[in-house]
């Protein structure tokens, strides 16, 4: 088992260290850093210290398996006769990582009269797509659904798998993880191969996005991540690309214990913000419910998706499902407007890796200006028809 | 009903604040909390044992410390509190947290509803729900924005999805994530602190609960982080002056230039 050790010969007592743990569990007595009984062995003192002096020993097992488990899956998602973006953006990714082992790329797909989306998925990049189409697929099922990927898995042995970072995605890949008895890495926004060790290194946002993570899993196999979506880039769908499409012989489930009774589609005024390409948010600047109108507009403009802060929410001015943040959705589209938004921390977590952040706010010295791409300093309420009008001409 | 609401202490993150000159996150007397999903599970689990009766236990896994935030929600009402605390938990990641939860809630042996917040605010995994679920060999449902019936042996849901919400129906024993939108915490009452005072929280260890030690802490632990570093906030904020109209036109001008927009 692995320790983490101070070496107190390099150990020159800056505190740095201390600064850095989150969970406050190192102190500086006589100039040498001690290790206190509130460590969870997190590890992000190691990287913190200037002088090498903080040692976590880890081993990697001999594990002869491994070489048994080879090529890069991607877990297939659908709705409603559509191949999720995410899904689009992983196939893309995976054939850069693809090149760098050298191996294939493969999808699994399940679902009910799901044929047509499997050559799609060629286009965008699949070598091959195991196609497990069944009425009793017909809607996303987390159990059916993990105990039919797990057993594909099994079979087929693939080093890596990827899962789009969807609520099905974020549900799914745990349960088939944990009965793979592997790693799984939570929401990752970068991938990298070690091409030496076969790593893949995965590095996510933990603390609300105010640390990233590299993560590695050496020692089980397949190597598991969900992936944030939009953060990968989808290939061009190449139409002359050529992918064999596989039935795998699988046993459907019999006894299924969830069952989904009906689905809801209630999000029709605006688009899903996890796909989003611009979101429009309002916060406790805009004042009063009625002047949510002015949001509405821009967004509809600019064919946006409506968020809002917790703030918004709280009030009873908006439905949870628009909030961003810790609390709410993490949004990573092209470009965010913060109408009337300050930027609590725990806002800016769930909004900070857009690419292009507008904020506007009366308040010089809110914090989501020093986040902001552009900043605009003035009354929400007076900028923002200006602005809808403007983009009205502007767009034509 | 037997009702066990999984909970976890997390670091406080009002706290967070940036040192722009080290680029390192100050962290003053940090301060811990309940992960603030939890507080929505231990409520959830405290209106349902009152509306058909049962029993709320919480259980944590972590260090002595936490019992302490475990007596808070027997202020709230909960009936019982267990800790899962060994120095040989630590480092666990989401796989072996759910296995230690497992072999716990084993021993605690009855229970009909597990219920966890959706994810924790320090990690943000939302895997150690369906992982534990998977370790019990039980079904789950994530992202639970309301409970339309829960009865003996039988849980109807709603589990908010990207675009509008399902509805799922399990048999017991299940579990289930809740969001933030599943109900309002209560605050303590003087009498639920009274009896805060006066409970001890139960603390299992390793052997306790005849956890395996190749499943636990590090040793348990599939993933490892290999580096930690700070991320780069966009720091070339532009500041667009002017009276409105012009602050407006500017906007739009660099907007259009960057080509985001194609006129429909």
């Amino acid at each position: 088992m692995g320790d983490i050790k101070i070496i107190k010969e390099k150990c020159v007592g800056c505190k740095l260290c201390v600064s850095q743990c989150p969970f406050g569990a190192i102190s500086v007595v006589e100039k040498k850093a001690y290790i206190m009984e509130t460590c969870t062995l997190c590890g992000v003192c190691v990287e913190s210290c200037k002088f090498m002096a903080i040692e976590f020993q880890r081993d990697f097992a001999e594990n002869d398996d491994a070489i048994y488990y080879e090529g890069i899956w991607v877990y297939a998602e659908h709705k409603n006769d559509h191949i999720a973006n995410v899904t689009l953006e992983l196939l893309g990714e995976a054939r850069q990582l693809a090149k760098q082992l050298g191996t294939k790329v493969s999808a699994i797909l399940l679902g009910n009269n799901v044929g047509h989306i499997a050559q799609e998925i060629i286009f965008y990049g699949a070598d091959n797509v195991y196609v497990v189409d069944d009425p009793s697929l017909s809607d996303f099922n987390d159990e059916s659904y993990a105990t039919i990927a797990t057993n594909l898995i099994n079979k087929y042995r693939p080093e890596i798998v990827l899962v789009g970072a969807t609520t099905y995605g974020r549900s799914l890949a745990p349960r088939i993880s944990s009965r793979l008895h592997t790693g799984l890495t939570a929401d990752c926004t970068k991938l990298e191969i070690d091409k030496e060790k076969r790593l893949l290194l995965q590095t996510r946002p933990a603390f609300g996005g105010n640390l990233m993570a590299t993560i590695i899993c050496p020692n089980h196999k397949p190597q598991m991540a969900t992936i944030r979506p939009r953060v990968m880039k989808a290939m061009e769908p190449d139409h002359t690309r050529v992918g064999k499409i596989i039935h795998p012989a699988v046993d459907i489930p019999l006894v299924v214990l969830t069952k989904v009774l009906h689905t809801v589609n209630n999000l029709t005024e605006m688009v899903n913000l996890m796909e989003a390409e611009i979101i429009v948010s309002a916060g406790r600047g805009m004042s009063d419910p009625k002047n949510l109108k002015l949001v509405k507009e821009l967004a509809d403009i600019l064919g946006a998706a409506v968020g809002a802060s917790r703030a918004v929410v709280d009030a009873g001015w908006m439905e949870y499902s628009h909030q961003v943040g810790q609390t709410g959705k993490t949004v990573g589209p092209k470009i965010y407007f913060a109408c009337g938004i300050s930027g609590a921390v725990q806002h800016l977590a769930g909004m900070s890796s857009s690419d292009i952040i507008i904020a506007i706010n009366k308040n010089p010295d809110a914090p989501i200006f020093k986040i902001a791409t552009f900043g605009i300093v003035g009354d929400v309420l007076e900028i923002l028809p200006i602005l809808t009008q403007e983009f009205k001409q502007r767009l034509g | 009903m037997d009702i066990i609401v999984c909970v976890k202490q997390v670091p406080g993150t009002n706290e967070v604040k940036m040192n722009q000159e080290t680029n390192t996150i100050i962290r003053e007397g940090v301060e811990a909390i309940i992960n603030p999903f939890d507080t929505y599970a231990v409520e959830e689990g405290l209106r349902i044992r009152d509306k058909i009766g049962g029993k709320v236990t919480v259980i944590s896994m972590g260090i002595p410390k936490v019992s302490d935030l475990l007596k808070d929600t027997i202020a709230l009402g909960v009936d019982d509190a267990i800790l899962l605390s060994d120095r040989a938990f630590a480092g666990a990641d989401s796989l072996a947290t759910a296995y230690t939860l497992s072999m716990g809630i084993k021993k605690i042996h009855d229970y009909d509803l597990i219920i966890c917040g959706k994810q924790a605010t320090d990690g943000d995994t939302a895997q150690v729900g369906p992982s534990l679920a998977e370790k019990l060999e039980i079904p789950h449902t994530t992202y639970v924005r309301k409970i339309e019936e829960i009865k003996e042996g039988m849980i109807r849901c709603q589990r908010l999805t990207d675009d509008g919400y399902e509805v799922i129906e399990m048999p017991l024993p299940a579990v289930i994530t809740v969001v933030k939108e599943i109900n309002e915490p209560r605050l303590p009452s003087i009498k639920g602190m009274m009896k805060a005072k006066k409970v001890n929280v139960k603390v299992w260890n390793a052997q306790d609960i005849h956890a395996d030690e190749n499943m636990i802490g590090l040793k348990g632990s599939a993933t490892w982080v290999v580096k930690t570093f700070i991320p780069e906030h966009n720091i070339n904020s532009e500041i667009i002056d002017g009276r409105p109209e012009e602050q407006v036109k500017t906007l739009v001008d660099k907007l259009l230039s960057m080509q985001f927009f194609v006129s429909k």
